[in-house]
């Protein structure tokens, strides 16, 4: 070590500079190199996401200049007169998407505030997973269990239930025996979305500093009074986020409704009858339309599910930067 | 204004209103333990029917066998879980490469500038509909050279992307910035750092998410629509054809309606479902011990 | 009152410019000290018993047995990690949502046992008030971090006047009276910290524990902490735990010290007057800290 220190450094020869400057070289093109390759995936992502819109806009373009911007509010699909609007389906998404968005956040709220707040740790890293592992069932399973096991038990069991309960709203009907119907795809959907909400406002919930729930309870406040008055405000923007995103993914879910919705184009305000969504119409008719005006419908059909889920994105985006200015 | 606090003589029973507020208190948390449990029951549920009703189709001939000839005969999924094998390859490959890439330019390399677009943007592709995936790809190669193989993998691969691109930025910002200074400061070249301490350190999650990625697009069957749908019922390993997969071969077994069919597609859910759930709990068991090991 | 009444070391040590115009008027109103002692018994608020505390396997405070009296500034001193925030957190059950939290021996409140079946720790905390290191306003307006409180425990007729007093409470009121509809989070670290005390004792407990409640702040705010300190204890009992000696020296009637045992375990060492600890302590190791800190 010593003799390390003491001996002055040797001028480099003339065949270590030349490594050297060769080492350089080589470093600065793999730099190059990496670069270059990272800007690729990152344009991929881009581009594809551009040519998805241009694409989709291009195949709409002979409905939309048929039937211009009110074509998502006629509600008459009929190919063989090529007379397209899209309302029966935009009004599926809708309320099906609403209704197990009302389901889902109530349930997936509760659970994110268990989870975060009031489970045990050993029990919430357990039962969090579980839920989780809802979102991982794929659709087209969901599907089948929602044919074979939600219909019926919506039709006999549920369904009977809310008429009786909520029947004078207008929206839960006399239940059919058939199970095929927008509620049972509520309740599919509901399932799937669950674990949106529920993990995204669990992990909001536990951004609440610990100082402000500790203050809250040397207050002398309650469990309930804590989470209402300190842990819901602090979150509101947050579980407004997570509950778009729920939301716009029942939107596009096309293959677990299809299977359930009962794919008629009507559009009535009781839940219990069949109806149809717009991914489940593109799904059902895309591959086989009757003509090239309906193909382009579906195109348009398609757009109306793209402007709807970019927003809802933008929009969760918008909430979730807000709630995060705030705290 | 009158004290109500009550005398220190009075014991530490709940005074005043406090008793009927810990009711409401009380009552409100047993609504969330009764939606976490209603939740842990859907799942068992659900499950438990798929087990049920798949367990008793599985046989040797139903995994290795051909697919049904026509609508209603018996026959097998061997196909289908060799045709779902090779596009979640095909998909996890080109998935991987653009979602590693995507996240090492956005952690790495961009400008903060640059990097919020190419941000919103892989948002709003993680928000795409999954059957809007299979409509693109309709329209840019199965209108112009049919359905094949290739054109489904893209289509799964716009839908995992994504996902593996989330995942990767998650466990690269996670590596500490100090590991990047402390190599910057020996003088290592940036892309050495990348590729010896920067990747490494986020190996575990990356790996996770790839897994994660491939079984998400396993099960994925609305990009398979319209873009692999059109198969026989013999082994397709050329990927230049229609590849029988499980998703669309459980879609369709059920739409038949015919009691054989409904069992096969059973039989075939759980498979698909049991190696799901696996592969997911194995990769949350694999990044919770990457991610110990290195003391993350 | 003069400054020849202070320990020497103290009166030497402290920087008079910062803390004169505080320590004035406080000394003033604490003068009969002496007095008080001499002539009454005091009620004992808590009666700790052997109390002991463990985290799972870990015992983190062991044999802690001392009376705090009613209406008197109790403070716990001593080197960190030697359980006297421990201590002070389970005099209202904040430790209770700690994972394997477990005490034992007899910790009781005017005669109640805190720790017994019948103790409610909702009621424990609303008659035993906390603030803590940190200032923690709730994301609130000024107004609404007080009445929060109150409003919780149905305390809605006049709410106001509630307010107005514990912002007075707290001397807090003169700077945010025009202001009482802004969030609580503009104010400064000092008056977040007495907005956090005028919210404990808005509802009017019967303690007020104080965890290190100047450390974060600077020594200006400080002060008028340690002034308000002064004030409270006419109304209430005080519990506070401080790490700065001096600060016990100027706000406390009695102390205790707490420190470190062979196993590394925290314990109680001494309590007594103030003025006795500090001047005459009985305890070596008591001696050896006090002189340690004042070199």
């Amino acid at each position: 070590m010593s003799s390390l220190l003491t001996s002055p450094p040797l001028p480099p020869t003339a065949r270590d500079r030349t490594r050297r400057a060769r080492l350089r070289r080589v470093d600065l093109r793999a730099n190059r190199f990496l670069i270059a390759l990272t800007w690729v995936g990152a344009i991929a992502v881009v581009v594809v996401m551009a040519a998805v819109a241009f694409q989709i806009i291009q195949g709409a373009s002979q409905a939309i200049n048929r039937f211009g911007p009110l074509f998502a509010f006629h509600s008459t699909w009929v190919p063989s007169l090529n007379k397209l609007g899209g309302l029966s389906f935009l009004f599926g998404s809708l309320i099906t998407s609403l209704v197990a968005l009302v389901f889902a956040t109530a349930l997936g709220v509760s659970i994110g505030l268990f989870l975060a707040l009031l489970a045990p740790r050993a029990v919430a890293n357990v039962l969090g997973p579980l839920v989780e592992m809802l979102a991982a069932i794929p659709s087209v399973v969901m599907g089948l269990i929602g044919i074979i096991i939600i219909s019926p038990f919506s039709a006999h069991t549920l369904e009977p239930v809310f008429h009786a309960v909520l029947g004078w709203t207008g929206l839960f009907g006399a239940p059919p025996q058939n199970g095929s119907s927008l509620f049972t795809a509520s309740l599919v959907l509901t399932i799937m979305v669950l674990p949106i909400i529920s993990s995204l406002t669990r992990d909001i919930f536990r951004t609440v500093p610990i100082e402000l729930r500790d203050g809250a309870e040397a207050l002398g406040a309650t469990r309930w009074e804590m989470i209402r008055g300190i842990v819901l405000p602090t979150t509101v923007s947050g579980i407004t986020g997570a509950c778009v995103l729920g939301f716009a993914r029942a939107m596009g879910e096309a293959i677990a409704v299809t299977q359930v919705v009962g794919n008629a184009s009507l559009i009535h305000a009781n839940l219990f009858l069949p109806g149809t969504t717009i991914a489940s119409a593109i799904a059902n008719q895309f591959e086989s339309p009757q003509n090239n005006l309906t193909l382009s419908g579906l195109y348009y059909l398609a757009l109306v599910l793209l402007v709807i889920g970019v927003l809802t994105n933008l929009l969760s985006r918008r909430v979730v930067a807000h709630g995060a200015r705030l705290a | 204004m009158s004290a109500i606090t009550p005398d220190p003589a009075h014991a530490l029973t709940p005074s005043g209103n406090l008793a009927r507020r810990l009711r409401v208190s009380l009552a409100i948390q047993g609504l969330a333990v009764s939606a976490a449990a209603l939740a842990a029951a859907i799942l068992f549920i659900l499950v438990g029917f798929t087990v049920v009703k798949g367990i008793g189709a599985l046989s040797w001939s139903f995994l290795t066998g051909n697919l049904p000839a026509a609508t209603g005969q018996a026959g097998g999924i061997g196909p289908a879980l060799v045709g779902t094998a090779e596009l979640a390859l095909m998909a996890g490959i080109i998935s991987v490469i653009l979602g590693v890439l995507t996240a090492l330019f956005l952690t790495e390399f961009a400008s903060p500038r640059v990097a919020s677009p190419v941000r919103l943007m892989l948002d709003l592709l993680a928000g795409l509909p999954t059957i809007l995936a299979g409509v693109f790809i309709y329209g840019l190669v199965v209108s112009r050279f049919g359905q094949s193989g290739i054109a489904a993998a893209i289509a799964l691969a716009m839908v995992m992307t994504p996902l593996v691109a989330r995942a990767t930025l998650e466990s690269l910002q996670r590596v500490p910035e100090t590991w990047r200074d402390a190599a910057s400061a020996l003088g290592v070249s940036h892309w050495r750092t990348v590729l010896t301490v920067v990747l490494p350190g986020a190996a575990s999650g990356i790996t996770t998410a790839a897994i994660l990625a491939v079984a998400r697009g396993a099960g994925e069957t609305a990009p398979l629509l319209f873009t692999s749908s059109l198969y026989g019922n013999g082994v397709q390993l050329n990927p230049m054809h229609a590849l029988p997969n499980i998703p669309l071969e459980i879609y369709t077994l059920i739409e038949t309606g015919y009691p054989q069919s409904v069992s096969m597609a059973w039989g075939a859910a759980f498979l698909l479902m049991a190696t799901i759930l696996l592969v997911n709990i194995g990769a949350r068991i694999l990044l919770r011990r990457g991610e110990r090991k290195r003391g993350l | 009152m003069t400054f020849s009444d202070l320990p020497t070391e103290l009166a030497r040590d402290t920087p008079v410019a910062a803390y004169g115009r505080v320590r004035l008027t406080p000394r003033a109103q604490s003068a009969p000290v002496p007095d008080r002692r001499a002539e009454i018994v005091r009620e004992v608020v808590f009666d700790a018993h052997d109390v002991s505390v463990d985290y799972g396997a870990k015992r983190a405070l062991d044999g802690v047995t001392m009376k705090i009296e009613r209406n008197l500034a109790t403070a716990l001193i001593g080197p960190s990690g030697c359980g006297k925030s421990t201590f002070l957190r389970c005099l209202n059950r904040m430790n209770d949502s700690i994972p394997n939290f477990s005490l034992g021996g007899d910790l009781r409140y005017f005669g109640h046992d805190l720790y017994g079946p019948r103790a409610n720790r909702v009621e424990v905390r609303r008659r035993i008030g906390m603030v803590f290191q940190k200032p923690n306003p709730f994301p609130k307006s000024i107004y609404d971090n007080v009445a929060w409180a109150p409003r919780n425990l149905g305390m809605r007729q006049g709410l106001n006047e509630r307010v107005e007093k514990a912002l007075r409470g707290a001397a807090l009121w003169d700077e945010v009276k025009d202001r009482l509809k802004q969030s609580a989070l503009g104010l400064s670290g000092g008056q977040q910290q007495r907005l956090c005390i005028a919210r404990a004792i808005a509802v009017e407990p019967d303690v007020v524990l104080l965890d290190e409640p100047a450390s974060a702040l600077d020594p200006i705010a400080t002060a008028s902490i340690e002034d308000l300190i002064h004030q409270l204890k006419l109304r209430y009992t005080i519990v506070i735990v401080t790490h700065n000696m001096q600060q016990a020296m100027r706000v406390a009637d009695r102390t205790a010290f707490f420190s470190l045992d062979e196993q590394r375990t925290g314990t109680l060492i001494e309590y007594a007057d103030t003025k006795q600890l500090f001047s005459r302590p009985s305890d070596s190791r008591t001696r050896d800290y006090i002189t340690g800190q004042f070199g």
